[in-house]
């Protein structure tokens, strides 16, 4: 059951991947590579419980923040409008 | 009492692995960008729930069970917060969805 649930999340890691390097636009990506993070996370639990080393528990928490925090961090420098306020602050002194 | 627990934890792992599935066939072949957001924010949280749901069963130790409700907080935290922000940044920067398959 762990190794089918595990061979499960390895096809939605190979999906995902491939819209990451087909996708249109830089969202696009930017959602593969999420969606990616979180299924690496629960690949990491299940591998951890199928060895009967559940000290991997540690290593998917860890995934987890650097995930959401890498995500938060590309989609700030992605905006457009951003840089333009910092060009109109340069520009009024 | 085992085969029970094994049982137990069997069923929400197999709908967790259909649900991560189905949510990267829906990133593969949705035709729009918000739509793709709404098959992997859907169907990621339930996924992740019911997998982590099932390890939780399947475990006996009290450290174990404490780091996965950790990792299901956070996910469930971190998951709608991180498609809300991508949809708004998309929205912003000029994204635009397709409103009519002609």
């Amino acid at each position: 059951m762990l190794i089918a649930a595990t061979l499960a999340i390895f096809i939605a890691m190979l999906l995902a991947i491939i819209r990451g390097i087909a996708g249109p636009t830089l969202y696009d990506r930017i959602l593969a590579v999420n969606m990616f993070g979180t299924k690496t996370v629960l690949l990491i639990s299940l591998l951890g419980f199928l060895m009967g080393r559940p000290e991997f528990l540690d290593i998917a928490i860890v995934y987890a923040l650097i995930n959401f925090i890498s995500v938060i961090g590309i989609l700030r420098y992605s905006d457009k409008n951003e840089f333009k306020h910092h060009k109109e602050l340069d520009k009024e002194p | 009492m085992d085969i029970m627990v094994i049982i137990l934890s069997g069923i929400p792992l197999l709908i967790g692995s259909f649900l991560c599935i189905s949510g990267s066939i829906g990133i593969l072949r949705f035709p729009d960008f918000y739509t793709r957001i709404h098959a992997v924010g859907v169907t990621d949280t339930l996924g992740t729930g019911l997998i982590l749901l099932s390890l939780m069963l399947l475990s006996t130790d009290f450290l174990v069970i404490a780091k996965l409700v950790i990792i299901l907080l956070l996910t469930l935290l971190t998951s709608p917060t991180t498609s809300h922000v991508l949809a708004k940044a998309a929205m912003y920067n000029g994204v635009k969805p397709v409103l009519k398959q002609s």
